[in-house]
């Protein structure tokens, strides 16, 4: 155990030994972490590792049972309302059904924050103009997704979460959501995002946190996460009709002398580095 | 510490308005609500009005008595059944979730409740009043009666809606509110003296009308419309309007002191 490090007082979120127990089971279990102001961080983890209660523990809407935590400098557990206007928040579940159109949720919605963005420029931010004086039940789920977003980002918040927002997007819906968060980004909006989408956070992230088992695994940029960029790469082909594979800290040069072996071309001839998607789920695993 | 400017937030006033305006929006858009809420009791008097056309003695017809009967379950019908299955609904499918994170001062959105409900409320009655006059020729009241009726109509909608938002805090959603509080509404408003003279209802129903706010505001609004000979039919052969107040009165206390201890943004099964 490392001696704990205090509070990082410049970080947009920065948490010391969260502890959330329900019953006699800890559902957050010791997390440290911080987020950087102006970063998009990843939270990946399997349902049950604690991910949605910590980011509701630091939306401020669950009490936590032990730790520090600050989120933009402030206690989520005494945030007020001028800390609040500071979040945007599209929650995992998200809003509810309403007789009111997207335009005028998202201008009710601007009406409670000091700075607002405007209601139209937001629901183009999104692609929903054309939906901007349908009723929020009549969208479909992308549709609705997408108002939860700028629902979530009209009161132009300096940090936005985002629990799982892509859930239920087609491929174009996604991508399209994509090119949105980049450019909050690219004003300046830090963002917690937790996503079950390992593409999602590798194309997003700046950085990426693993929770398992109510505690942070490992923090890493996507390319590096679980020593990834270290790892050995695997060749696998084809032998008398045998399926052959080595790892290999030098690929290129087991592929020349490999190649040497054959006539031709090598048959089925491939050449592998773990995914994220492998490292994480053998950092889930191992952890488990 | 890294100084965040503080950007100064909009004045409570201006939010309130916002959630007025809402509120008003999300009942009179929803058909459900304007059928079951504001049209239920026009369909009751209409129905009783043309059925039960008898005299009740003293050239008073059942539906001047009726009239006093159903402004009192329209009046339960916007404040304690509507508070209890909308704020349900909106606990239920994340709506007040979605609030509590935002900051929006909380005061505002009870302010758009109250607006709503005092807005259905004065239509409920003005609509009710208007079919009476015009097609069952009621006696409109007169002078100090309008008194009467303003602070009945005002101190008994300030206690259903209390409950209504206490009791929602119960229900699992929107629906298991409905099936809860519309039986026990209608239950009340058959005990209470709405659809027959509270005169013919057993007395231990009486007793038992006697503890809910139902029975004591359709018994000061029958001072309203109903010519004081007709007090002696009353349990107590009076109108007993200082009675009246007190229950009522009583009942804002307890039903603000439930709303205080038991309110809650979020469902239960998401702590």
């Amino acid at each position: 155990m490392q001696p704990a490090t205090p509070l990082d007082p410049d970080a947009a979120i920065s948490v010391r030994g969260l502890v959330k127990r329900y019953g006699d089971s800890a559902a957050v279990d010791g997390l440290d972490l911080d987020i950087r102001r102006g970063e998009i961080f990843a939270l990946l983890g399997p349902n049950g590792a604690g991910k949605t209660t910590t980011v509701e523990i630091l939306e401020g809407y669950r009490e936590r049972d032990g730790g520090d935590v600050r989120v933009l400098g402030v206690d989520p557990a005494d945030g007020g309302r001028q800390w609040k206007a500071d979040l945007g928040i599209v929650l995992q579940s998200g809003a509810g059904d309403s007789q009111l159109t997207c335009l005028e949720l998202l201008r009710a919605q601007a009406a409670y924050f000091p700075d607002p963005r405007d209601p139209a420029e937001v629901l183009d931010l999104v692609g929903l103009t054309e939906k901007a004086g349908a009723r929020g039940r009549t969208l479909s789920g992308g549709q609705r997704r997408r108002l939860d977003v700028a629902l979530g980002i009209v009161g132009r918040p300096r940090l936005l979460f985002l629990d799982e927002p892509t859930t239920g997007f087609d491929p174009e819906a996604r991508r399209q959501f994509w090119s949105l968060i980049r450019s909050l980004r690219d004003l300046g909006t830090t963002m917690l995002l937790t996503t079950h989408y390992l593409d999602e956070a590798e194309e997003l992230a700046d950085r990426v946190g693993v929770i398992a088992r109510g505690r942070l695994v490992e923090v890493a940029v996507p390319a590096e996460l679980g020593g990834r960029g270290r790892a050995p790469a695997v060749v696998s082909w084809t032998d008398n009709g045998v399926r052959r594979t080595a790892e290999t800290a030098t690929p290129t040069a087991f592929v020349r002398e490999l190649s040497g072996s054959f006539p031709g071309e090598v048959p089925d001839l491939a050449v592998a580095r773990p995914t994220l998607e492998d490292v994480y789920l053998r950092m889930i695993g191992e952890s488990a | 510490m890294t100084a965040t400017t503080e950007r100064r937030l909009p004045p409570v006033a201006a939010v309130c308005r916002t959630r007025a305006g809402v509120e008003l929006k999300e009942f009179f858009r929803q058909r459900e609500s304007v059928v079951f809420t504001l049209m239920f009791p026009v369909i009751l008097l209409l129905v009783f009005g043309a059925v039960l056309d008898y005299d009740l003695g003293s050239g008073v017809s059942f539906t001047q008595y009726f009239v006093a009967g159903v402004i009192a379950a329209g009046i339960l019908g916007a404040s304690l059944q509507n508070m209890a299955i909308g704020i349900a609904t909106e606990r239920s499918d994340g709506t007040l979730k979605g609030l509590a994170g935002t900051p929006m001062p909380k005061s505002a959105y009870f302010v758009g409740k109250v607006v709503q409900v005092l807005v259905v409320t004065v239509a409920i009655i003005v609509i009710l009043l208007a079919i009476g006059v015009a097609i069952y020729g009621i006696h409109l009241p007169s002078g100090r009666d309008w008194l009467t009726f303003a602070w009945v109509a005002a101190l008994g909608s300030a206690a259903c809606t209390l409950l209504g938002i206490a009791v929602s805090s119960l229900a699992r959603n929107g629906r298991s509110a409905s099936a809860t509080v519309t039986p026990i509404a209608l239950v009340l408003e058959f005990i209470s003296g709405v659809f027959f003279q509270f005169s013919q209802v057993p007395t231990w129903l009486q007793t038992i009308a006697s503890f809910f706010p139902l029975k004591w505001m359709a018994q000061g609004l029958r001072s309203v419309f109903l010519p004081d000979a007709l007090a002696a039919d009353e349990p107590a052969g009076s109108w007993e309007l200082g009675r009246v107040a007190l229950v009522l009165g009583i009942w804002c206390i307890v039903g603000l002191a439930l709303c205080v201890r038991t309110f809650r943004w979020q469902d239960r099964t998401d702590r």
